[in-house]
Parts: structure tokens; sequence; C-alpha cells
């Protein structure tokens, strides 16, 4: 399976290298950097390659390279999927995935890597177990560990590891037990030119934050499961249930984790929260053109639109942008040819505005389409498809857990065709 | 610092050795120092000890050999968590001397009581092997061992160690199988990969293809909801469980697991149930990037493949595609995105909504400078107009509206594909032509010049006024082109020539006279040689005769392909797949086997617990789940076994295999018990079809618009013609369509390409269809009768249901017999409803099915169909009829053709057709035989042979076709009729 895996920062530099069979020379990493060359940018470095003894899989997460060497057939998605594992779990120990938060924490790199794989084959992903054997660091551990000449390894060896529930650590211990859910969802969209959704879905997360006492098996019903349309889960929720009785039964894991990930689909279920009028027009001979953009609430079940932020790509004949706003400011960025207006809150008695004119380059033909407009914003305690979390049970321990669920919407991909 | 008495110091000592491994620095040279320490106390230390040796062991054996004492220590220590660590560095050191000490340790901990140390055991068991092949047999009996383990923890593990230790020792899975099916869903996610990849292996090898029956007739498929049901296909309970148990993990947050189990749905469902893929699928695309680019690289291998597969779905599942791919893929991927397009885009471009999408990539690229995504998408849609007739206008509009476009490359493009897709049907696009005539005088790009002028040429007689004037133009830059541009203008003029000599003459003699003075040898070549050719001089009298003929000769179109096609033979999924390079250890994924190896061998002791089932009220858990469906099964199983035909003592592990056909074929029994509700269902049947010729057509006409893929692959190309026809002409022209597809001299070279393959491939579908078209015609006046019997018939049937009794009562058995013999007449059109009565005038002619006995191919170039003839069987009124049409297409005569060990369920009779001595190359004979199918639909299986060779051949009756004559006079009839 996995032979080595080596960590290459932006401008080619291996900087960790570790091997769980025999050591591969780095001077694999060659046909590595070959294809980088050719690829210019680094997101276009092909994943997988293939040289004379062995196969390079490698991903690009945070401006590193997680290389990983393998010499036998075994499933691509299964190495790449363990690198972004590897990224995710460096990232939950230090904050931070990047070059210098892991040469900073070199040993405690190359320890949890020992322990991740055994022989190529994964052993220890959870971070729950990882973080029992080897404990992440804190500055209060650190400034202990000086003076007291204590370690970061765990001293206890971890029991996570033996259970049927690898993803949660025993003898949990808190004093205040509370468990939160935040249900964020995201509307991808396109709108065409006349207003109407061409394309519409929404893409939710619930990510929970629990932290219980000893083994609370939670159970989470929603009021409106039939809602969800395709749906993943953390290995924690119980298949079963959910197929007999549309509800998320599971033992949690200590911490912070993606419960589940579903996708709405079915474009009447999808409300458009604004509407957005617009009028970019280019003349043909002269060089301006006129842009008029307003905005207004159209579903936004009562609640008010807030971080309302649009963003054009403008053609690249326009020169500058002499624009007035009702509400909030505007920037052309001449380099990028970029113009943001960053609206904020939309008032919906005074809808927000923006026109005036915009020069264009002289002698530039008439750009051929209209740029379209990206939009960007958040409404706060609402899942715009009107999920609803009805209760959350716990069963097994006999404390009372302090409870919250919390609602987001936000654009994703939210397009405006003009 | 090593050799301080303090732990601190040591730790900081190894913290900096450590961090020079991983900067990849020597640090051999301490190793002696390091070694010492192996025993410290200090837990810290000593994991970064272990990390030392694991790393260079290797490189000092001998000195290494000094911490094994320590380990072997560790290994007896009452610490689960110990025992556990020391066996896994110690396996993780490379030192051949001591395998024996490992293979002792693993042994030991494979039956150790924690399973983490089993788990352990597991790891170890590939290192070992990787260090010392020798050890393999010992291995075996451990992983055979761990195998049997009923701990999720292990079973991850020890899969692993079985694919990389012996895969091929496929008989150690069978005792565990169901238990890892039951076990799978709460094995950690890598595990999960493993093992569903190990078993979708495993199922290749021991179950039968669940889509033989699916794809092997076309012909069936017009009826298949009827036929469906009587698919002699039973899928084993023990594959049907393997699906069952990997659905969930399609939920699965892990990419890799989504994807083991798409592929295993891919290569084991059936095909109505592969679906359920898509939408996993399409949710991966939201993930990484890397993520993406092995899924869609799947995608398209699965589209492609199995092009039928995700018909159902594939207009959601590309919408969504594709919006997935705009919105979250980046533009790295397009040269795959190109592949994908193929097959998806022939559904839908005109979608709405798919245009919509359409037309943003088609934004985003002309910002974009990916050179190769703007060339991909637009012949994409070329390809995509190329397949689906329908479509082709809209697709040439969008081209035409692309030539307006400002960006050189986007029009360049779109000519060439224009060039090609105009080459099939010049006729009807002369407009096209005079809009891109025009266009010479802008573009630049030198390929789209010379298409243009290459199309020009070709066309020349459409635009009979432009062309000159093109030529002129071009004459008058020649010297300015480039060499590609030059050739096709010398074509051009060439062709013009011969044309049209008046107006070009002069044009003509100019450019050969340029291009005699060109620089490149080829141009001057080609002057020389179109001169020799057209210009009529002294010498060149036979060639020029010829010219027009050369120059002016219908050019075969071109047929797109997709270049994605050849990766199939990998397993999905695969590092070999991807790379379409068979990777080291990549294990073959077998075909299907002929005939299902013994399924008992899965039976563990789920069966002797089975047996006691009433009795046992505590089952091992794992076993639960599956010996409770048993016994339910078996209960129902019970009234079944009693009365069917007697099937007696059949094992206890074939009835595993049997459990779900025999509620099915007691369905059937009831639907076709005492010949009369058989023949009921068979009328009504008819009925149908002839009362809904119309719809059939029509739906014939839809299935032809809807699926053109599966044409298109019968076909070679597409059935444009056919499609973009109105419903009515087709209509009309369907009953002659193969005549006048051999007439139709317009079609050109393609069309007479579809019409031969069509004839090969389709032949069966089409006679079918001529047939019915037939039939239909010749029934049409009876219907109205139809229908009024029919509404009765239904009265009676219900009567009747009760008896199934393969012996009727009498009082039943004649109106059953009596109505289906007046149905047989009604269906005659009545002409025989007076006086005659002879059992040789109710044979309906037109309307019989011929069911195929033998392939041609199969047959060794004899085949051989055969019909119910729906005549009495002379010899027996209690058989039916079976007119076998032999025909001998080899290239030696068959001799001896006779039926030999018949196999029959009990109470089946089978009178052989007399012996056909010979039957001559070429040759067709046709010969009957009498099988008393005892009122069941079960088939009679036998063995035709000739003088030479044996095939294993079976007829099954469809229902409706097991009847029984009875005589009676009109009068009789009528009155039975009004009853």
């Amino acid at each position: 399976m996995i032979h080595s895996l080596f960590l290459i920062n932006y401008t080619g530099d291996i900087f960790l290298e570790k091997h769980w069979k025999s050591v591969i020379n780095r001077s694999v990493c060659d046909y590595f950097f070959e294809a980088k060359e050719k690829a210019l940018e680094p997101e276009n470095v092909p994943p997988i390659l293939q040289t004379p003894h062995h196969y390079l899989i490698n991903i690009y997460r945070g401006k590193l390279f997680f290389l990983a060497v393998i010499q036998t057939e075994v499933p691509p998605l299964f190495v790449i999927e363990f690198l972004h594992k590897v990224a995710d779990t460096l990232q939950d120990y230090f904050g931070d995935c990047s070059e210098g938060v892991i040469k900073d924490n070199l040993v405690t790199v190359y320890e949890i890597l020992e322990e991740m794989l055994d022989n190529g084959f994964p052993l220890a992903t959870e971070s729950n177990v990882l973080q029992e054997m080897i404990r992440p660091p804190t500055i209060l551990r650190s400034v202990v560990n000086t003076l007291t000449g204590g370690s970061n390894v765990g001293d206890t060896l971890p029991t996570g590891q033996l259970s049927n529930i690898p993803w949660r650590r025993a003898g949990v211990k808190y004093t205040n037990n509370e468990a939160y859910f935040d249900v964020i969802e995201e509307i991808d969209a396109i709108l065409d030119k006349s207003g109407s959704t061409v394309f519409a879905e929404i893409q939710g997360v619930i990510e929970a934050c629990v932290r219980l006492t000893g083994m609370p098996d939670l159970t989470l019903s929603f009021m409106n499961p039939r809602l969800l349309d395709d749906v993943s889960f953390h290995p924690c929720v119980r298949f079963k249930r959910w197929e007999s009785e549309r509800v998320l039964s599971f033992i949690p894991p200590d911490g912070n984790f993606t419960l589940m990930t579903y996708h709405v689909s079915s474009q009447n279920l999808v409300a458009i929260p604004v509407y957005v009028k617009q009028n970019i027009s280019f003349m043909e001979t002269g060089s301006c053109g006129r842009l008029d953009i307003t905005i207004g609430p159209k579903q936004t079940m009562g609640k008010t639109v807030e971080g309302l932020l649009v963003t054009i790509h403008m053609p690249k004949a326009v020169l500058s942008a002499n624009l007035t706003a009702t509400q909030g400011n505007y920037t052309y960025d001449l380099a990028t040819k970029v113009l943001v207006w960053d609206v904020g809150k939309l008032n919906p008695q005074k809808l927000p505005n923006l026109r005036g004119s915009l020069s264009v380059q002289s002698g530039a033909p008439k750009p051929e389409e209209n740029p379209s407009l990206n939009i960007d914003m958040k409404i706060q305690q609402l899942a715009i498809s009107g999920l609803k979390v009805n209760r959350l049970d716990m069963y097994g321990e006999k404390y009372k857990p302090f409870k919250g669920v919390k609602y987001l919407t936000r654009a994703g991909k939210f397009q405006v065709r003009t | 610092m090593l050799d301080s008495n303090k732990d601190s110091l040591k730790l900081e000592a190894m913290k900096r050795i450590v961090a020079m491994i991983a900067r990849g620095k020597n640090a051999s040279d301490l190793f002696p120092a390091v070694v010492k320490n192996v025993a410290c106390k200090n837990i810290e230390v000593k994991k970064l000890v272990y990390v030392y040796l694991v790393r260079y062991a290797e490189e000092q054996q001998d000195l290494a050999l000094l911490s094994i004492s320590t380990f072997q220590r560790g290994l007896k220590d009452p610490n689960q968590l110990i025992r556990a660590s020391a066996l896994r560095v110690l396996s993780s050191i490379r030192v051949t001397i001591i395998v024996p000490i490992m293979m002792l340790a693993i042994k030991e901990a494979a039956s150790d009581m924690s399973p983490y140390v089993r788990k352990t055991a597991a790891h170890a068991i590939p290192k070992l092997y990787s260090l010392d092949p020798d050890q393999k047999d010992q291995l075996i009996e451990v992983i055979e061992k761990l195998l049997a383990d009923k701990t999720t923890l292990v079973a991850g593990s020890v899969v692993m160690a079985f694919e990389e230790v012996c895969p091929e020792r496929i008989d150690l899975i069978h005792k565990n199988y169901r238990k890892l099916c039951n076990l799978l869903i709460d094995v950690e996610e890598w595990g999960q990969v493993v093992i569903i990849n190990m078993l979708t292996r495993y199922a290749r090898t021991q179950f039968l293809n669940p889509n033989i029956n699916v794809s092997s007739d076309k012909e069936k498929k017009a009826e298949a909801a009827a036929l469906a049901k009587r698919k002699p296909y039973v899928m084993d309970p023990d594959h049907r469980l393997l699906l069952r148990n990997t659905k969930p993990l399609l939920q699965s947050r892990n990419a890799a697991v989504v994807m083991a189990v798409a592929q295993l749905y891919f290569h084991l469902a059936p095909k109505a149930e592969v679906g359920v893929i898509a939408k996993a699928l399409v949710r991966l695309l939201r993930s990484h990037s890397e993520v993406q680019y092995v899924v869609l690289q799947n995608v398209a291998t699965m589209t492609i493949k199995r092009r039928g597969m995700f018909e159902p779905y594939l207009k959601t599942f590309a919408t969504q595609l594709l919006y997935s791919f705009y919105f979250f893929c980046s533009w790295r991927f397009s040269p795959i995105l190109y592949k994908l397009f193929n097959p998806f885009e022939k559904l839908n471009i005109n979608n709405k909504k798919m245009r919509g999408c359409f037309s943003c990539p088609r934004q985003t690229y002309i910002k974009s400078v990916d050179k190769d995504f703007v060339a991909a998408t637009i012949q994409a849609i070329g390809r995509c107009a190329t397949n689906i007739g329908e479509v082709r206008d809209t697709c040439l509009n969008g081209l035409v509206q692309l030539l307006s476009n400002r960006d050189e490359l986007v029009v360049a493009e779109s000519v060439v594909v224009i060039k090609k897709l105009l080459q099939m049907q010049p006729e009807k696009h002369s407009d096209i032509i005079k809009h891109m005539a025009k266009l010479t005088d802008n573009i630049q790009v030198p390929m789209a010049r010379a298409s243009i002028l290459w199309l020009i040429g070709e066309y020349c007689e459409h635009v009979p006024k432009i062309a000159p004037d093109v030529l002129r133009k071009m004459a008058k830059s020649f010297t300015n082109e480039e060499d590609i541009v030059k050739l096709q203008i010398l074509n051009l003029a060439a062709k013009l020539y011969l044309t049209n000599s008046k107006q070009t003459k002069l044009l003509t003699q100019y450019v050969l006279n340029l291009a005699k003075y060109d620089q490149n040898y080829d141009i001057r070549d080609r002057a020389r040689f179109i001169r020799q050719l057209i210009v009529p001089t002294e010498k060149s009298g036979a060639l020029s005769k010829y010219a027009k003929k050369l120059f002016l000769a219908l050019k075969p179109a071109p047929v797109l392909e997709s270049p994605f096609k050849d990766r199939d033979h990998f397993q999905l999924g695969s590092l070999s797949h991807l790379l379409n390079a068979k990777a080291g250890g990549y294990q073959e994924l077998p075909d299907w086997p002929e005939a299902a190896p013994d399924p008992s061998v899965r039976n563990v002791e789920v069966f002797s617990l089975l047996e006691r089932v009433t009795t046992l009220t505590s089952v091992p858990e794992w076993t639960k789940c599956s010996s409770r469906e048993k016994r339910k099964e078996k209960k129902v199983e019970k009234p079944f076994y009693s009365d069917s035909e007697g099937e007696s003592g059949p094992t206890e592990s074939a009835d595993s295999g049997k459990f779900r056909r025999t509620p099915t074929r007691s369905r059937f029994r009831l639907g076709g018990g005492g010949g009369g509700g058989g023949q009921k269902e068979g009328v009504e049947e008819r009925i149908q079809e002839a009362g809904a010729r119309k719809r059939k057509v029509r739906l014939h006409f839809c299935f032809c618009v809807l699926i053109p893929e599966i044409r298109c692959y019968a076909l070679n190309i597409c059935p444009s013609e056919q499609s973009s026809e109105s419903d009515e002409r087709k209509r009309a022209r369907k009953s002659k369509q193969q005549k006048s597809e051999s007439e139709s001299e317009t079609d050109g070279d393609e069309e007479s390409d579809s019409e031969s393959s069509q004839s090969e491939s389709d032949d069966s579908e089409s006679e079918v269809d001529v047939k019915n078209k037939k039939a239909v015609q010749s029934k049409a006046p009876s219907k109205p009768v139809i229908k009024e019997t029919k509404k009765e018939k239904k009265e009676m049937s219900l009567l009747d249901l009760d008896d199934f009794e393969p012996a009727p009562s009498p009082q039943v058995t004649p109106v059953n017999s009596f109505l289906s013999s007046s149905l047989v007449t009604d269906l005659e059109g009545l002409s025989l409803s007076d006086s005659v009565l002879s059992p040789a005038a109710i044979s309906p002619s037109g309307t019989q099915k011929c069911y195929e006995l033998l392939h041609r191919i199969s047959g060794e170039g004899l085949s051989v169909e055969y019909c119910f003839s729906r005549q009495p069987f002379g010899p027996d009124a209690n058989m039916v009829a079976v007119q076998m049409h032999f025909a001998n297409s080899a290239a030696t005569d068959a001799k001896n053709l006779h039926m030999e060990d018949v196999k029959l369920q009990s109470g089946m009779r089978v009178t052989d057709f007399p012996e056909i001595e010979l039957l001559p190359a070429g040759e067709t004979t046709t010969a009957v035989m009498g099988i008393d199918f005892c009122d069941s639909t079960q088939a009679a299986n036998f063995q035709l042979c000739t003088h030479s060779r044996k095939f294993f051949v079976s007829i099954q009756p469809p229902v409706g076709e097991l009847m029984k004559p009875v005589f009676m006079t009109e009068n009789e009839f009528k009155k039975e009729q009004g009853e």
C-alpha cells in the first residue's frame, strides 16, 4: 500500500519524509518536480503520476504537496483520501496545516504519521484516538513540559482503538455537558437574465460540537427528513436507523466533527432569497457603458439577509467605474478588473442600488458578453431548505446535557447572468 | 546526551535525531547509542527509539538484534497494548535472521485474547511475507485462522493481508463470505475499501452474471414487461446479500468507500439497480479536486462501457454532473470533461436547462486560455450532432453562431467541426456553406480556411455562384497563404474546373501557375498532378476521363468517436484503470462464470443451525440476520414444495438457490394453470398487441429517439435519417424500412453502411417489426370481436382461478379450451368461424413469434429457431406443437440432426422431431416436435445433435402458447360466446 510520504513545499523543497517500508530515495520525487514544472500552476499537477518503478499520488493542500509513493495496485482514491486525512489531522492538531507549523512540530508530525499507518495500511486515523496517543501541543503544556520535563506522548496507552467505536475515546469527562449542532446550508444557483432560476441546489452540512461525559448515545431527529436528497454520514451514524426511521442515531466522537452532509437538489424546494435587477450595457461605439443594479429580498422567510456582497469580473476593456451606491460602498480593482460592492445588511424598505457609468478603453471593441454577478450573502437562523431539527435525545448517561441548534444559510456559488 | 541519566536530556537528543530522520538526513552513525535506550522507561523516549529502530534496523542488522529480546519480553506483557506495539515494531524491523521469531510471534498473536493484538498480527503478516516469501504456506494458515475472526477490528486488516499474500486462494473466503458481508458496515473505512474490492473479485468468480438475459436479446425488449417475469436467472441469495449490505456504504463520508461500492455495483449489480450509485458519484464531485479527477475518469468509463446503464438516470445524472462540474471542478480536468460529454450530450442538448449549462462553460472558456478545452467542447458538440440526427440542426445552428464569435480559435474549431457535420448532409445546408464562404475574408486560422475551401470545393454544385468568386479571392491571396490552405485552393480550383470550366478555366490556370513556382514541393507536386489530370492534353487521355470521378467522388462522412473506450478491461476505481496500464499486484477481475459454482461452499454452520432452527434460540450474533431470513424463507417454502411438481429431495444448499424461484413459479401456475388462464393471458397480450399497434409503433419510434446509443451501438452509426424524419412519415415507412433504406441513393455510403450493419445485428428485430406490421394489418378487422370476448373472458377467468390442477375438472376445461380456440379463430379475422374446422386451418400465419434456439455463431453455422405454430400436435392432444426452422449457413452439410438427452421437469413429455438426415449447406428445413409442458412454463432442456457436435438448448414456452385444440360448430361457438 502506501510506501512513503514526502511533504513538499511550494518551491519544491522536501521538508519531511516518512517511510513505512524500506526507504525509497527521495530522488523519486524528481518525476514529480518534472511534472510540476510542466504544469505551471500547482493546482494543475496531475494527481497521479507513473514512474518506471513507482506511482506517485499527490494532493495539494495549503500550499503544500503531500506526495505518496506506492508500488503496487491500490485504489487511488484510497490514497488520496488518506492524504487528505493526514492534512485534516495536522490541521486538527496545530490549527493550521502549513510548512511553518509542520517544521516547528516536526517530531510530533513524524510520530503522528507513524501511528496513522502501519506497513502502509491505515491503523489509527481517527483524530480522537491519535490525540490520546500523541497529545496536541498547547502553549500551557509546552510551558509545563519545559519546566517539568513532561512529554507530549500520552502516558496511558490509547483505549479507543480497542473498542468498536474507534472515533470516541474512553473516559471523557466534562463539568459542563453540552452538544451543539450547526446546520449550515449553502445555495448554489444560477439565475438568468430575466431572474428565473436556471439551476439551484442546496448543499447542507451539520457540524457538531459535542462535549459530553462518558458514552452518550444520541438520537437526532428532524421535522422533515424527507427533504434530504442525498446524504453522507460520519461513520458513527447508524445507517439502519436512518433507513428505517430517518433519525440520526450515533455515539458521537468527542469534540468537533461533521455529522452529516446532505443535498437538496429538487429545484422547487430551493428558495432564492434575493432577486437582482440589473442592467449592464456597453455602447457600441462610445467608450462607455452603464451599470444599474438593484437587489431586493425574495424568499427570506422573514429573516434579514446580511453580509451581502456583489462581485463582478469586468471585461478587460473596462478602465474605470464611476458609480454611486445608495448603500454600502464599492471598489474597483484596476489590475484584476474586479468590481466589488459591499452592501452589508439588506433593508427591505430601501433597496440598495448601484448605478453609474463605466468607462471603456477607447477603440476597444464592445465586450462580447456582459459579466455575470457573483453574490455572497448570509442569513442567520435560517436553513433555507426548511430543514428543522426536531429533538435531540440522549441515552446511556444520566446527566442532562445542554443542547443547542444553530442555523445558517449562505450563498455558495450564486451567480446572476446578465 | 543519549548516555545521560536524565530522561529529559535523552528525550531532547532523540527528538533531534528523529527530526534529522524526518528531514531525510542520515542518522545511522548513532545506531549503537540509540539502541541502548530501547529498554528506557520513559515512554516518549521509547517511542522515538522505536521510530529510529524501524528506520535503520535494515541497514544495521547485527546491532538491531540487540534490541530483539526487549520486544520478545514485550510480547508476553499482560497489557495488550504493549504486546501489540512490541509485535508491531518487531515485525517492522526488516532483518531476515529474525524471521522464525517473527513467525512464532505472529502465530501466537493470532490466537491472542485481544482483538487489537490479533489485528496487529494481521498487519504483521504482509511484512513478514515481503521479508521472506518462503513462509507463505505458514502465513496462509494464520490468515485462514484470522479470517474466521468475528470482530470488526480484525476483518479489514486480515483481508488486506489476504490480498497481499495469497489473493489467488479465493477458497479461503467461502466460509467467511457471509460473515464479511454482514460485518462490512461496522469495519473501519479503510478496511471497507479493501474488503469491498476483494468481494467484488470473489463475486465475479462465484455468481452468475445478473445481466445475462438483459443484454442478450433485443427483440424481447419490446415486450420486456411480459418476459421479465419468467427470466430463468435467479440471483443467488448471497449475491443479493452482498449488494444489500454494501448499499448503505454509498453514504459514507469517505470517497474511497463510495467509489469501491460504486465499482462493485457497476461490476456486479443487475442493470436495473446500478443507477443508485449515480447520486453518490455526483456527490463525490464536490470533494477535493484530486477526488474529482479520479471519479470523473471512472464515470467516463462507466458511461462509455455501458451506455444503457445510466439510461433512466442519465438526464438527472448528467445535469447534476455538469452543474457540479461547472461549479466545483477546476478547468484542469477539461480533457476528461470532453470525454464525458460524449455520452451525455446526446440526450441532453435539446434540454433547455442543459443548454444553459453548455453556454456557461462556453462563456468561461472563451475567457480562459485553455485551448484544449475550447477544442474539446466544440468537438463534443460535433460528436453529439453526429450521433443524434435529431439534434443535428440545433448543433449546427449553435456552431454557426459560434462562427461570429470574435475568438479566432473558437471560430476555427467550429469550422472544422461544421465541415465534418456538413459532410453528412450537404444538400440541406447550402446556406451555411454560403455563410462560411463569406467567412473566408475574416478567418485567419489556416486549418479553418482550409476546411472552408474544402467544403466549398466539395459542394460547389450547391453554391454555383459563390464558389468561383471564392476561388477568385483566394487566387489573389494565394502567395500569402499557408501551405495547407494552398493545397485546398488547388483542390478547389480543380473541382471547379471540372464542374464549371467556363467560368473558372483561367482562374485555375492562374492558380496552377502560381503553385508551380511555390517553395513547397508538396504544392508543386500537387499542381503538376492536377494539371496533368484535368487539363486535357494529347498525352493524358486515359486518366482525365476519370478526373471528375476522382475529385468529386462521394466521400464517406467521418465518424466522430470518443477516445475513451479502451480502458474497460480494468476494474473500475483501481490504479491500473486510471493509468490504463497494469500496475504491479493488480488482480484481474475475472469474467462471470458460465455456471454458478456450488453455492454450498459458503455454508458455514449456519445451515446446520438452520435445520435445528426451530429448537434453537441462540444464534451467534453475526449469523442472526441471515439465518433469520433463511428461516422465514424456509417456512414460506414448505407448502410450495408439497404441491409443486414433486420436485424431490434437493440438498439444502440447492434449496437456497431456489428459494426465490419457487414463488414466482407458483405465480405462473396460478396464471397459466389448466390451460384456460394461460391462454387468457396470452390472448390478452395479443389483443393488446393488436389494439395498441399504433401506440406500439409510436413507442417504437420513441424508443429509437430516446435511446439512440443503443441503436447507434448496433448500427455503428446513428439512425440519423430515421429520427430526424417526421413521425408520420416514419410510420408509413416503417414496414418498408429495409427496402427504402437500401434504395435511398441520396443517403450515400453512410446509409448503406448502416443498412448492412443493421441487417446483421438487428436482423431479428426488424423482422419482427415487419411481421408485427403484417400481423396487425391482418388482424385489424377482428378487433372489435376480440374486445368483446376479452371482457367475457375476464369473468370466466375468475371461475377457473381456483383451479390449477394439472388435470382440470371436466366442467371447466371444455369451456376454457373452447374459448381459447375461438379466440384463435377470432384472431384469424373470423374467416374460419363458420365451417372450416380442419386443424390445418387454425394456423395463425403471420402472428407467431420466432424464438431463437441456437444462434448461428454458437451453433457453428447451424441456426435453429422455433415458434409455437398453434396447431394441434397430431400424436398427442396434450402436447404443444413446436415448429423448428433449421438453417444451415455453414460451409459444410449438417447430418443426422436429432435430439438427445432430454431433461424435463416431472410430468412433462416430449415427442422428438423426426431425425433430419441431411441439411445441406445453405439450405433450410423445418420440423415439428411436440412438448407437453404440463401447463407450466418450465423449460424443456435437451441436446441438439448433429453428426459432429452437440448443442445444449432449451425451449421455454411463453404463457399463452400453451393451447389445446377443440372442435366445435359455429352454433356452439356462438352459444359459448353469448354466455
